[in-house]
């Protein structure tokens, strides 16, 4: 059962795949409650355009296509708060696939490249290099301390921007701050998971934790519990099946959805069968007036 | 009706100033030359059609549209959208309610803002538990906020608005869509805030069963109509160029109320036509 553990590569690959699995679960959970679930696989094709831009102008890999990634976020947010009639998803498509077709058409333009770009559109998690496990542990690291500082403030934003300002919370700092991690977020996931299988593992993870509970604290934890759960099954998996570990790990948070819709189902049914289906409670007589 | 008795208003120290203001969205002009001073303490309705600029009045106090000319005051200072010096309750229906947020959570995001720590001061959370004592949903702080009933809602955002204690409560269409016992209540828990200092201004369609019991009336469209108390403002003039409509007006145990139907005098008799309520005279 340990054998895979062997091999250093094997480690630092599972490391990676937990790592990025709870990090992605994390942001995802904003992701999705704002309904801009396929921001996740808009940026990460930006970021390959950001990337080979980064290449071409010889400029460190991670922090370019983390700029890349920041600029496209923050335009594709001005995008559709100056023009409402631009829905979420039309800026991401449009941001997104230009910056996405930029990058195509550098590596057609320079076709001296000598790098392979595969890893960055598949993922390469067996290829985790140590610098790569620093960025994903910094980025984790810097995540994790932005969301608690933020929480409440990200929390109202969320739930509803336009009122949240009314209330003093800074919205436009507040999305800008949140560009910068997802953009970051998916940087460092990259080599793990690939442009391909990234959306994935961000809206997978919320979407079945939303399954389980109402309540957004809970929801974060068991976000981040799901995406480093199947990070690490999928991973681990990946050595006894022989497939892909960025498809193994996407495959497993399906599954995990999947058990999850039906044990949500059975639970309704159930409720309905006792009565216990939830329904608007009735106000203690009086209590408005005192 | 509301205010049974005189309460204390603060005529020297408006709470709400506009000093004629035209404002709107980007270059779309949605209220004209609007000047208004609104007590400390006062209770105020502002009445008119869809689209007349109700809550574009509600958003200007809150600093959220373009002021193209005037200047709108709050407590005696320029708004300063940073430092909101008010609660607001928005409409309802913009509220995403399959969001996995409990009442407490709710109510708890009028104190966003209040320290960096990811959960909320004891002192916080003891004044949310309080606020949603008296609003009658203590009780129900657990539940996810689509569990409850449309008035339980409404409360809902209203402890959230009052749980950092503002002295001036906004609350666009707070009576929509709930049923008449909510409504009395949502009006009277209005009434106790405004008697304990708060000043309250509030959008509604409802120029009877809410406008009508309240002590001051603004009418809008477009701009400012009219102002005063509704046995005042209630006249068919003025509710014509309120509302483009002919509508009649009537007196009822020392209100004054609004015959809704002015589709019937337009297709009826036209001008000068009776409203017949059997005992109520009609002007």
């Amino acid at each position: 059962m340990f054998e895979p553990l062997e091999y250093q590569f094997f480690v630092r690959g599972l490391i990676a795949a937990t790592t990025a699995g709870a990090l992605c679960g994390l942001i995802g959970v904003y992701i999705v409650l704002r309904r801009m679930s396929y921001i996740g696989h808009g940026l990460s094709h930006a970021v390959f355009g950001g990337a080979v831009v980064s290449y071409v102008m010889s400029f460190n890999f991670y922090v370019g296509a983390s700029l890349w990634g920041f600029g496209s976020a923050l335009l594709i947010n001005a995008t559709t708060k100056r023009r409402k009639f631009i829905a979420p998803d039309a800026a991401i498509g449009i941001v997104t696939t230009a910056s996405f077709a930029l990058g195509v058409a550098l590596i057609s333009r320079y076709r001296t490249f000598t790098r392979s770009f595969d890893a960055a559109l598949f993922g390469n998690i067996l290829g985790v290099t140590r610098n790569d496990l620093i960025a994903i542990g910094v980025v984790a690291a810097l995540t994790l301390a932005i969301v608690l500082v933020m929480y409440r403030r990200l929390l109202f934003t969320t739930f509803d921007p336009e009122v949240a300002q009314f209330y003093g919370v800074p919205t436009e700092w507040v999305d800008a701050l949140f560009s910068l991690i997802l953009a970051g977020t998916i940087v460092v996931c990259m080599q793990v998971l690939g442009v391909t299988l990234i959306a994935a593992a961000i809206v997978i993870p919320p979407v079945t934790a939303r399954l389980l509970t109402d309540n957004f604290s809970r929801l974060m934890i068991l976000s981040v519990a799901i995406g480093a759960g199947c990070g690490l099954v999928g991973m681990y998996a990946s050595y006894y099946v022989d497939v892909s570990s960025g498809a193994n790990i996407v495959l497993v948070a399906a599954i995990a959805f999947m058990a999850a819709m039906a044990y949500s189902g059975l639970r309704n049914r159930l409720a309905t069968g006792r009565g216990l289906a939830p329904k608007p409670a009735a106000a203690p007589d009086g209590a408005i007036f005192e | 009706m509301l205010h049974p008795f005189p309460h204390e208003i603060d005529q020297a120290h408006p709470a709400v100033e506009f000093r004629g203001v035209t404002c709107g969205y980007g270059s779309t002009i949605a209220l004209s030359d609007v000047s208004l001073n609104i007590a400390a303490g006062d209770f105020v309705g502002l009445v008119g059609p869809s689209g007349a600029g109700k809550t574009t009045l509600l958003r200007a106090i809150l600093g959220a549209v373009d002021v193209f000319r005037g200047e709108i005051r709050v407590g005696g200072q320029p708004i300063d959208r940073r430092r909101p010096r008010a609660g607001y309750v928005p409409q309802l229906e913009t509220i995403d309610w399959n969001f996995p947020v409990t009442v407490e959570q709710v109510v708890l995001m009028g104190r966003a803002t209040d320290g960096w720590l990811p959960w909320n001061r004891r002192e916080a959370v003891e004044q949310a538990h309080a606020i949603m004592e008296r609003l009658g949903i203590a009780p129900l702080a657990r539940r996810h906020i689509r569990a409850l009933s449309g008035g339980q809602q409404q409360r809902a955002f209203l402890g959230r608005a009052l749980v950092s204690n503002p002295q001036l409560l906004l609350l666009d269409e707070p009576t929509a869509g709930v049923d008449i016992k909510t409504r009395d209540d949502i009006l009277h828990l209005l009434d106790q805030l405004n008697h304990e200092g708060v000043t309250v201004i509030m959008t509604t369609h409802e120029i009877n069963a809410v406008a009508a019991h309240l002590p001051w009336v603004v009418c809008i469209n477009g701009g400012v109509i009219a102002e005063g108390p509704p046995s005042e403002v209630y006249t068919p003039e003025i509710l014509k160029r309120t509302y483009g409509a002919e509508m009649a007006v009537f007196h009822y145990e020392g209100m004054t109320l609004v015959a809704e139907t002015p589709h019937l005098l337009g297709r009826g008799g036209g001008r000068g036509h009776k409203v017949k309520v059997p005992g109520i005279g009609g002007s």
